[in-house]
């Protein structure tokens, strides 16, 4: 699947794009992503959610992704 | 978790009507008990000491004299507070926040704290205490602040997001960027472009209720926190970190709460008051003057933003570019981020591109305010709209419908949409008699839309059932608005049972596991999710109760309207047994009848809201008085209508106010010089008309009943649309929030003289 | 405490005696000597209203009088409004009108209307905006307050009616 990343987060030089992968849950992305990009350590330190199909995900990370789902990382939001 | 958390439409008896709050009573008779209403055997004083300086080292604190006046029973400095918070540069800041170390970093940056036996020896005190300062260059207007010439503020600071990589320090934190397309080629369509750029004022949540706790640390380590808090867990947590605390051994109560709108998310002096109680070995009760909330708490970032858009002449916008410069105060923070990602996303915009700078000045740490950084970009992109609907010769309203967002628009911050109520919410406004009201001589009419997200999170909630059949809901969520009538329902819905016969409480953190604030509109959302589940625990524990009590197999009981049944016809003799006849046998059948919940509620929906404002220009004056104001919002499912309207009506007068007048004025000498709600005016009783307003729900699918959080969005629209009916009722686009009579004369003055 | 004064008033129909510093307001002599904490503090200055409460009749920020100030008068609070057991009809329609968010500012909304309401049975929507304006609410945008004050002036208009 594709995992896309929105502009605001800089892997190894690089604004936003997206990483190829195989990923069950949001846990096996942020898995591989530190894998593949330990930088991707300080981004998680900061914040990320998860968007699935539109909905977005700031904790569960056992939560199920489906086999063609639009998966996107966007920076963890708080709010007043 | 075993529950459904998908949306499923269905009548309901309790939700959706409207039920007095359980705590209104005590509310009205003064019984409340807020952060100042504590107090605790040998309660002591505590008083802040704040820097009058912008920025300067502090090159000494002699506390000798202070330490021998009679009464004074601890005074702290920074040397109090080590550092324990192990490279978190996060907790850090916060630390670093709450007293200064080595440098004070602002005007009202707190550098001393003492306790004593009574208010005015505490005040004496910080007389005593000698402050020898070096002053240092400071800054506090955020472009001044990105110059090159800027007396850069912590030296660590290197630009994150730019490429190259600066290899100077400056003010500059961060530089966001978002947003999909061809810019260029987007522009190369447009008939018309539009440029311009705005400026928005700092402002205060202005919650009446000042910050206001009661520390006690034992010597053992065990310690209590009564607090008027937006998240007992969350200050717990952050507490108990900054001071070495064991999190299980801080109990924290949230007190009721007079206010928060994201200011009282944020610890200030709570970590001060536990660490002046760890020094005196007693209990400490501190309470902020306003002008310590003014001074040192929570405001908004203050902004300057240049928007670029350009349209077809049938109205579809085909680019849209913004560049959004936020200050954070003193630390580092995302907001100017968060502004990128709420932009433009309202509309569907084929080329869009959102670029944010986190800059940091001489002011207080900025804090969350109802949808942190929303209003700021709201305000020039639906003004630059309005200005590109008149330039094409479209009305405003058919401008936002004809490049609205719907469900599978691409939304500016990466994913795709799903059922959104935005364009339900222009079409609301379209039809609304709102419009079709006369306007008299001065007087114009604005339309602005707004956005903000919902976020979800960490919950638990317990339910107990007692043995005469009536339940206690515990719950971690601070009621902030009146959720606890809410929750009340939904538990009633639930069981089947009336809405009275349900008592919703605040827990204190020994009582309950881990809940996150109540922020970013969740309460309800989260907490109410959470309500349903437990309740739909306790409920498969009454059907084994009553399967007992009749001698069946569970299999064979339904729950229906607050009542077992007994299914099937070998069981038809059976006569129903109501919660309350089932609860009155719990103790011979097993035990207390509960039901719980943790979740992490995930899948929180977006909040959109378009607002219609009519304004009077005294042109004389150039005061603005607001005539008519609509507020159009998709609740997804309003639990409690009345306490929705009220979160309508609120965030819309917060908005009106920064519209209007409220703003942090700073001298030359980067001190803030409002400190006091005489100077810094929010909106008063006779400022103002009745707020009318509209609840749409389009169901989040999320949510077994479709909730959407409601608290945020209102306060995104009404800078935008007291401008846009400014800009109509005078033909001058105001482009500096807040639009102050000054500032509305000047822009008359320029027109006249131009014609 | 030094150069306290002992000073016998008041309150809410009860006599009341405290000691207080010469310096310290009625707001705090209220909260902290006589234990009546629906007195709010929001500001110390007398621009929020949240402290207020009347003196012989009149309505006063309590942060602006001193405690001294209060010796042979009437005091009444907050807690001085419902009588025998029974709520006023304005603290119930507070409740039944959701005039109050977080209920900070409630105290001093209920004391100011009941001034108003107690010299102008029936006043307009301008004037209870106006009574109400030293009053802030940071929670409601004060809608559902002034609906609030509106039905309880009538409620109160019937009942006097039937009681002449």
């Amino acid at each position: 699947m594709r995992v896309s990343l929105s502009s605001t987060f800089d892997l190894d030089g690089g604004l936003g794009g997206s990483v190829d992968m195989h990923a069950e849950t949001i846990a096996d992305i942020m898995a591989t992503l530190i894998d593949r990009y330990p930088s991707f350590q300080q981004l998680l330190d900061r914040g990320v959610a998860v968007s699935i199909n539109g909905q977005i995900y700031r904790d569960d990370w056992t939560q199920p992704i489906p086999a063609d789902a639009q998966v996107f990382l966007i920076p963890r939001i708080e709010g007043g | 978790m075993g529950h459904e958390q998908k949306y499923v439409d269905k009548k309901y008896e309790v939700v959706g009507t409207r039920f007095n709050r359980p705590d209104g009573i005590d509310k009205v008779t003064g019984k409340a008990r807020y952060g100042a209403d504590a107090s605790a055997p040998g309660q002591l004083v505590g008083r802040v000491l704040r820097s009058p300086h912008a920025h300067a080292s502090i090159v000494k604190i002699n506390t000798s004299k202070a330490e021998k006046l009679p009464g004074v029973k601890a005074i702290i400095t920074s040397a109090d507070l080590p550092d324990v918070t192990g490279g978190d540069q996060g907790l850090a800041d916060i630390l670093e926040n709450c007293m200064a170390r080595g440098r004070a970093l602002y005007d009202g940056h707190a550098v001393a704290a003492v306790a004593a036996v009574d208010e005015q020896t505490a005040a004496q005190a910080l007389k005593l205490i000698d402050v020898k300062y070096k002053k240092l260059p400071h800054v506090t207007d955020v472009d001044e602040a990105m110059c090159e010439s800027a007396p850069v503020i912590h030296d660590r600071i290197i630009t994150r997001g730019v490429e190259p990589k600066p290899t100077k320090p400056s003010n500059v934190a961060a530089r966001t960027q978002m947003g999909h397309g061809d810019i260029e080629a987007g522009f190369a369509e447009a008939d018309v472009v539009i440029e311009k750029s705005y400026k928005t004022e700092q402002t205060h949540q202005g919650y009446i209720e000042p910050h206001a706790c009661l520390a006690s640390v034992n010597p053992d380590g065990t310690a209590e926190l009564w607090v008027t808090t937006q998240g007992h867990f969350v200050f717990r947590n952050v507490c108990a970190s900054l001071l070495g605390l064991d999190i299980a051994k801080l109990k924290v109560t949230s007190s009721e709460i007079g206010g928060g709108f994201g200011g009282k998310t944020h610890v200030w002096v709570e970590p001060v008051a536990l660490a002046l109680s760890r020094k005196a070995n007693r209990p400490v009760k501190l309470v902020m003057g306003r002008d310590e909330v003014f001074r040192a708490t929570g405001p908004t970032s203050s902004t300057s933003i240049d928007v670029k858009m350009g349209a077809k002449k049938d109205g579809t916008i085909t680019a849209a570019v913004a560049e959004m410069r936020y200050q954070g105060g003193a630390f580092p923070g995302n907001w100017a981020m968060l502004g990128c990602m709420t932009a433009f996303a309202c509309y569907d915009i084929k080329n869009n591109q959102s670029i944010g700078w986190d800059v940091v000045v001489n002011r207080p740490k900025v804090a969350a305010y109802r949808a942190p950084s929303a209003p700021m970009a709201a305000f020039a992109v639906e003004s630059t709209i309005d200005e590109l609907a008149k330039e094409i010769g479209i009305a405003p309203i058919d401008m936002r419908l004809k490049n609205v967002a719907r469900e599978g628009t691409l939304a500016p911050y990466g994913p795709t949409y799903g059922p959104i109520g935005i364009e339900h919410t222009l079409k609301a406004v379209k039809d609304h008699p709102h419009m079709r009201a006369k306007l008299k001589k001065n007087q114009g009419r604005g339309v602005a839309c707004g956005f903000w997200f919902n976020i979800g999170g960490q919950t638990c909630t317990d339910l107990n059932i007692s043995v005469d059949g009536t339940v206690n809901l515990t719950l971690g969520t601070v009621d902030v608005g009146g959720s606890r009538s809410s929750m009340a329902m939904i538990a009633a819905e639930e069981l089947g049972i009336p809405y009275e016969q349900v008592r919703a409480n605040i827990a204190d953190t020994t009582s309950l596991g881990h809940n996150d604030m109540t922020e970013g509109s969740r309460g309800t959302f989260s907490s109410g999710m959470a309500t349903i589940f437990a309740a739909r625990d306790a409920i498969s524990v009454l059907k084994q109760r009553a399967a007992k009590m009749w001698g069946i197999t569970e299999e064979d009981v339904i729950w229906e309207n607050g009542q077992a049944l007994a299914t099937g016809d070998s069981h038809s003799n059976l006569p129903p047994l109501s919660l309350k006849e089932i609860a009155a046998k719990s103790g011979r059948t097993g035990g207390p009848i509960a039901g719980h919940n943790e979740v992490v509620a995930d899948g929180a929906g977006m909040g959109f809201a378009s607002h219609i404002c009519d304004v009077e220009v005294d042109p004389e004056t150039g005061r603005s008085t607001i005539v008519r104001y609509t507020v159009v919002q998709d609740a997804g499912k309003a639990i409690n209508p009345d306490y929705v309207e009220g979160q309508f009506q609120g965030g819309a007068t917060q908005g009106i106010g920064w519209a209007l007048n409220e703003e942090y004025i700073y001298g030359d000498d980067g001190c803030l010089q409002n400190a006091g709600f005489l100077d810094y005016r929010i909106p008063v009783c006779s400022d103002l008309p009745f707020i009318d307003t509209q609840i749409l729900e389009v169901p989040n699918p999320l949510h077994p009943y479709g909730v959407r959080g409601v608290g945020e969005t209102s306060i995104v629209p009404p800078l935008a649309a007291v401008g846009n009916a400014i800009a109509n009722a005078t033909g001058v686009r105001m482009t500096h929030a807040p639009m102050s009579p000054p500032r509305v004369l000047a822009g008359i003055d320029t027109l006249e003289h131009a014609s | 405490m030094s150069n306290a004064t002992l000073v016998s008033t008041t309150v809410n129909g009860d006599p009341v005696q405290f000691a207080c510093p010469t310096d310290e307001s009625l707001m705090t002599a209220l909260r902290n000597r006589v234990g009546l904490t629906g007195v709010k503090e929001g500001c110390g200055t007398g621009d929020c209203g949240a402290c207020t409460v009347t003196v012989d009749g009149s309505l006063v920020c309590s942060c602006l009088v001193l405690g001294v100030e209060a010796e042979g008068r009437e005091v009444t609070t907050v807690e001085g409004l419902s009588q025998d057991g029974e709520l006023h009809v304005l603290q119930q329609k507070f409740i039944d009108h959701a005039a109050l968010q977080c209920g900070i500012c409630t105290p001093g909304f209920l004391v100011a209307a009941k001034t108003l309401l107690d010299r102008n049975p029936n006043p307009n929507e301008t004037e209870i905006r106006y009574a109400l304006a030293g009053n802030l609410c940071r929670c409601t945008g004060y809608d559902k307050i002034v609906r609030a004050v509106q039905d309880a002036a009538k409620d109160m208009r019937k009942a006097s009616k039937k009681r002449r």
